[in-house]
């Protein structure tokens, strides 16, 4: 190869990253280190035109550009070879169009580290923080680039493993080597089956299997065989949820836990497509990328339900920020580093394909340091019609989008995994690189795609054995790999049908005509992804012989029977304890202060404002949002569900959240019934119809073959069923995430707290009446709705005071389905100003946060029940406080047919008073919460 | 003519397309949505049109700097189409992305560089349109609307001769959001046909999008801008 040319790119002013940076450093404890300068490296091979290229990448308004080699103490980073450079293919694209083609670019970024700083800390910043191990390589002083082989070639050859006469250690043995997170039964039902076809499977069949029969794929937790320990079998975890959702019968269900999402029909000629992933172990070892990939694929889940993204959702869950660098085990990344990258990485990914992020939440625990939580959740729209009915035979079976690289090998056994220290050495190449602008494409080609594929699946976990191998379930299909559209040559056939490539959809596609004076839809197909500069590759056909069969060219590598590999893995049977929670109902813990005690509470990280993540997110793009996830005078109280709706619309969509793992800690059960009651709360209190909700669950949970663990899911999924029958709102969807553990070099095991994340999508028949929690008019009163218990267990009051044990976990209201019906009714009235549902820190954070949103004073003269702590800072569920005209409380209290509580009066004064406590002047509670004085 | 075309330009990555033919559609105008690939091919496309809007959105992932891979395409296909149709006084204005790719292709002074905060921020910000040469903020006096964007730090050498001659067209009026030089949201050409801004004002074209809806506030419209810029082409 010729020389390299290399160019530094800095910013005529200080770099916006530096400061980050320098913040970042001081964190990890690194403070010998006074500025980190950034700037961009650009290589070009094989000569170039310097002048023209300079006036090409170096804008002389914010920017320098230098050829010399900088001499000055640094570190420099650039992407490992395979991991996708989309700025150096940017690069090669505008030297082109400029008629200054270059043979290849690579990019990179260099970082000048001022300071008294000895090598050990330059080592320390460049693998804690400048450097990714996972996609970065580094180096001190400067970095030779690596270049796209254009020139590799593959190895086509298929390795066969031979099964036959293993016993069970040896099976073991081989499902460690070669990671395939199967059951010993499962090992033994693959060994048989190959048995009986008398040969040995290929490496390509093994881990499709493997991929396929995974807990990620398979949810085998989720349809195991369950025995309580006093010997009781239990129906299916997922059996249960889907029973629920029949018992409910809802006229608005189109469809529920089949193919990638769940559909729904609120108002006649549309429907609604809802789904919400997680991507907790990819997010662990590459925030930013596992972040972005996470919200990609759950877009991809919609599109492959046939419906147009409209809007993301995203739950986060951190270890606190503030954790000693030292008390971070091996391993793991700091939670500062994975909260920026996750929050990054959500907030591209969302941007940048042009959809609006809505409704969320961010929780932060020390159960999240080895493994935080990344729930991404879309919601998507399309035409009332019937959905697609193939793949058909005869169909050819389309990939669409991305091309194929070795990004995201393996990702499906890799998060049904237990993680350790060598994770993210060893998880590498399963780490997704995301591209929001193909998928942006993608939803475009698709809107005007309609009735030219008769099937459509995204391209996940498994990637394409896992897209075509579900495609092809009961009809078959003939695949040749070699026609796979790659990023880069040299990929070996398993590598092609098991990599995660991000941004991809397989289609059914007719390509044969009845009318000969029309083109055929694969024809149309073509012209439409022309047009949008989408790739579209037809890699075989859907064929009725049930069987998959892959070639690579004129090599077969897999040749499988569908119902084996869907229908042949044995039903797992596993044990489950059930927990014992304390339903004695305690006195009341003493509180010492009160004051300092709300103060303490909207300082807590889960309770303080969150404004400057959400406003990280475009939530204003399609114009649709009505009440966005920040409202108030100032716009930074958080709104308890949010509203969208088409600009040309009246009615919308509600869109809610529940979750509260510190419940689940105590009483999974009870919790369950809390976080979905909390989601439905959520959408109610911003005027949606109780009688069209639809639910999501999305269980993260620890090592379910530990029988406890086990015991909890039971319990939590049961929670799940009541409450959804109770409140007559079905489940549609939904996921789990199971292994979220981290084995420490010590031996022991770190699970994260039971983490369900409900997600509640309603129909709100009027946007244009939407009610928020900010209060809004001096003189009005605020009531509660709903009686308080004393309930602390599991309380954000026992987080900033001691609460003495057992404290039992708020328990499920009977009377809350009928009373929300009620309030829609009087909210619909439009006789209530403001609305807020009651939740972490109980009555006291609630009247505060509505304060603080409306920018008023309250004045509280009366609490509910003989116990002001319970009344101030139990979280009792089903539970609301309404602003309103002082003659309209007893107007309210008539429409629900039940007593409220007149708590008190809105004024103009900036003040905060309790009954029997000073004010608190209206700035404090500011300054606590985070918000702008 | 009644309801004149608004060629809507869109490339690979512009995700505000839709929002801006919402705008334009309540303003008078016939939005079309056209894709570069598509005026890369038929450049005469343009001339269908009596405005051009360059939507916002990240067009080609910001590579190499928000907006540089749309203006080069721009440039070097159909610059001279599009220089023509600025110098027949047909109204160009570009938002966000848009306002981006315009400073790229010269037609519009000054750059655009990352918000002072160093990242992306959505938020909403009162607009202040002082008197200027501006064809689109005519009757223009204030507009409520979100900006979404990392790169929107106005930067020009000499804002003060900018200002002297009539172009800068909007500025943000309570507090400056991502550190512009003299609080620039929005400059135009010397000839006052071309606008490029930052914010959004499509996303506040019914009153039903102001934040302050819910507590029945209402806002200056983002919708009078698009208005005045087809009051304009009618009138030309």
């Amino acid at each position: 190869m010729l020389g390299v040319d290399r160019l530094t790119i800095r910013s005529t002013t200080t770099d916006p990253r530096a400061a980050t940076l320098l913040a970042d450093a001081h964190a990890l404890g690194l403070t010998a280190i006074i500025a980190i300068d950034v700037a961009d490296l650009v290589f070009v091979a094989g000569g170039s035109d310097r002048m023209q290229l300079h006036a090409l990448l170096v804008d002389p308004l914010l920017q320098i550009g230098e050829w010399a080699v900088p001499s000055s103490k640094a570190i420099e980073t650039t992407l490992m070879p395979g991991v996708t450079d989309a700025s150096a293919q940017a690069v090669k694209l505008a030297a082109e169009t400029i008629n200054a083609p270059v043979a290849a670019v690579a990019t990179g970024t260099r970082f000048e580290v001022h300071g008294d700083v000895d090598d050990e800390t330059m080592s320390m910043l460049a693998t804690r923080l400048l450097a990714n191990p996972v996609i970065e390589r580094w180096a001190a002083g400067t970095i030779e680039p690596t270049f796209v082989d254009a020139e590799a070639k593959a190895e086509i050859g298929v390795e066969l493993v031979e099964l036959d006469g293993l016993d069970d250690d040896a099976l073991a043995a081989l499902n460690r080597e070669r990671g395939l997170s199967l059951d010993p039964a499962e090992l033994r039902a693959i060994a048989a089956h190959f048995r009986k076809e008398g040969r040995a499977p290929t490496d390509v069949e093994l881990e499709t299997l493997a991929q396929t029969w995974s807990e990620h794929c398979a949810h085998k937790t989720f349809r195991a065989r369950i025995t309580l320990a006093d010997g009781q079998a239990i129906t299916p975890l997922l059996q249960q949820l889907r029973e629920a959702t029949t018992a409910i019968d809802a006229p608005f269900l189109r469809s529920a836990y089949v193919g990638n999402a769940g559909i729904v029909s609120f108002s006649a000629g549309t429907t609604i497509a809802v789904k919400a992933e997680t991507h907790n172990h990819p997010s662990a070892i590459e925030p930013f990328g596992g972040a972005n990939t996470g919200v990609g694929g759950v877009i991809r889940d919609v599109m492959g339900a046939a419906h147009r993204p409209i809007a993301v959702t995203d739950i986060l869950c951190f270890g606190p920020t503030d954790l000693d660098p030292a008390l971070v085990p091996a391993g793991v990344l700091h939670p500062r580093l994975v909260e920026s990258g996750v929050i990054a990485g959500v907030a591209d990914y969302g941007n940048k394909i042009g959809l609006p992020t809505v409704a969320g939440a961010v929780l932060y625990d020390t159960g999240y340091i080895a493994n935080p939580l990344v729930y991404c959740g879309c919601v998507g729209i399309a035409d009332d019609a019937p959905l697609p009915t193939g793949p058909h035979v005869g169909d050819l079976v389309v990939v669409l989008g991305g091309r194929t690289g070795r990004d995201g090998l393996r990702g499906a056994t890799f998060s049904s995994a237990t993680m350790d220290a060598t994770t993210g050495g060893v998880a590498g190449a399963s780490v997704q690189i995301g591209d929001p602008i193909v998928e942006k494409l993608l939803i475009d080609v698709l809107r005007d795609a309609t009735g030219l594929y008769t099937a459509i699946t995204d391209c996940g976990a498994g990637g394409l054995s896992s897209a075509i191998g579900e495609m092809a379930d009961g009809i078959g299909a003939e695949i040749d790999l070699a026609g796979a559209p790659l990023k880069y040559p040299g990929l070996r056939p398993w590598e092609i049908w098991l990599s995660e490539a991000q941004e991809r959809m397989v289609l059914a596609v007719p390509n044969s005509v009845d009318d000969s004076s029309k083109d055929s839809a694969w024809l149309q197909l073509q012209r439409l992804c022309d047009l949008h500069g989408v790739e579209a590759t037809a890699l075989g056909t859907f064929t009725g012989d049930n069987m998959l069969h892959v070639r690579h060219g004129h090599t077969s590598v897999l040749h499988l029977d569908t119902h084996f590999l869907h229908d042949g893995r044995p039903q797992r049977s596993m044990d489950a304890v059930l927990p014992q929670p304390d339903h004695e109902i305690a006195a009341a813990p003493a509180c010492p202060d009160v004051t300092s005690t709300l103060l303490a509470l909207l300082r807590h990280p889960n309770i303080a404002s969150k404004a400057s993540v959400i406003r990280r997110y475009d939530h204003e793009i399609l114009g649709g949002t009505v009440v966005r996830p920040l409202i108030g005078r100032r716009r930074d109280g958080h709104a308890d569900g949010v509203v969208i709706a088409d600009p040309a619309d009246t009615s919308g969509l509600a869109i809610g959240i529940g979750v509260n793992p510190w419940f689940g800690e105590l009483d999974p059960h009870r919790m369950a019934h809390a976080v979905v009651d909390e989601a439905i709360r959520n959408v109610v209190a911003v005027g949606a119809d109780p009688d069209k909700i639809a639910l999501l669950d999305n269980f993260s949970w620890g090592d379910p073959r530990r029988p406890s663990t086990l015991g909890e899911l039971v319990e939590a999924v049961r929670g799940c069923c009541e409450a959804s029958v109770a409140h007559h709102a079905p489940f549609v969807s939904g996921k789990d995430s199971l292994n979220n553990e981290y084995l420490g070099t010590d031996g022991a095991r770190h699970s994260v707290p039971p983490t369900l994340v409900i997600t509640a999508i309603a129909h709100v028949p009027d946007v244009n009446a939407a009610v928020t929690p900010d209060l809004k008019r001096a003189g009005n009163v605020v009531v509660q709705i709903g009686p308080t218990t004393c309930e602390f267990g599991g309380s954000h009051f026992g987080k900033v005071n001691e609460v003495p044990s057992p404290a039992t976990v708020p328990a499920p209201h009977t009377a809350a389905p009928t009373r929300y019906r009620r309030l829609h009714q009087a909210l619909r009235s439009g006789r209530i100003a403001a609305c807020h549902d009651l939740s972490e820190g109980g009555l006291a954070v609630a009247l505060a946060e509505m304060a603080i949103a409306g920018r008023l004073g309250l004045s509280i003269d009366t609490l509910p029940g003989p116990d002001p702590v319970s009344a101030l800072f139990s979280e009792s569920s089903s539970r609301f406080v309404c602003e309103l005209a002082a003659d309209d409380a007893a107007w309210l209290s008539e429409q629900l047919d039940e007593p409220v509580t007149v708590l008190g009066t809105v004024t103009d004064a900036a003040t905060f008073t309790l009954p029997g406590h000073s004010p608190i002047p209206l700035h404090q509670l500011l300054a606590a919460f985070g918000a702008e004085q | 003519m009644s309801r004149p075309t608004a060629v809507v330009l869109a490339a690979a990555g512009t995700n505000r397309d839709h929002d801006v033919a919402f705008a334009l559609d309540l303003a008078g105008a016939e939005a079309r949505i056209t894709l570069l690939s598509e005026l890369v091919q038929r450049p005469a496309l343009l001339d269908a049109g009596q405005m051009v809007v360059i939507a916002g959105g990240f067009s080609y992932a910001d590579a190499l700097g928000a907006g540089r891979m749309f203006a080069l395409q721009l440039e070097h296909r159909v610059g001279d189409v599009l220089r023509e149709f600025v110098a027949a006084k047909k109204p160009v204005i570009g938002i966000c992305n848009g306002f981006q790719v315009l400073t790229r292709t010269g037609l519009l002074p000054g750059a655009l560089g990352h918000n002072a905060s160093g990242h992306f921020q959505c938020e909403w910000v009162t607009l202040k349109a002082p008197s200027s040469r501006c064809i689109w903020t005519t009757d223009v006096a204030t507009i409520d609307c979100p900006i979404a964007h990392g790169e929107g730090r106005y930067t020009h050498p000499d804002p003060v001769s900018l200002a002297a001659s009539g172009q800068v067209a909007l500025r943000y009026g309570h507090g400056n959001p991502n550190g512009s030089v003299d609080d620039i949201a929005g400059v135009c050409d010397a000839s006052g046909v071309v606008l490029g801004l930052m914010p959004h004002p499509e996303n506040h074209v019914i009153a039903r999008q102001y934040p302050g809806f819910t507590h029945g506030a209402s806002g200056a419209l983002g919708l009078t801008l698009f208005e005045q810029g087809v009051r304009y082409a009618k009138e030309r």
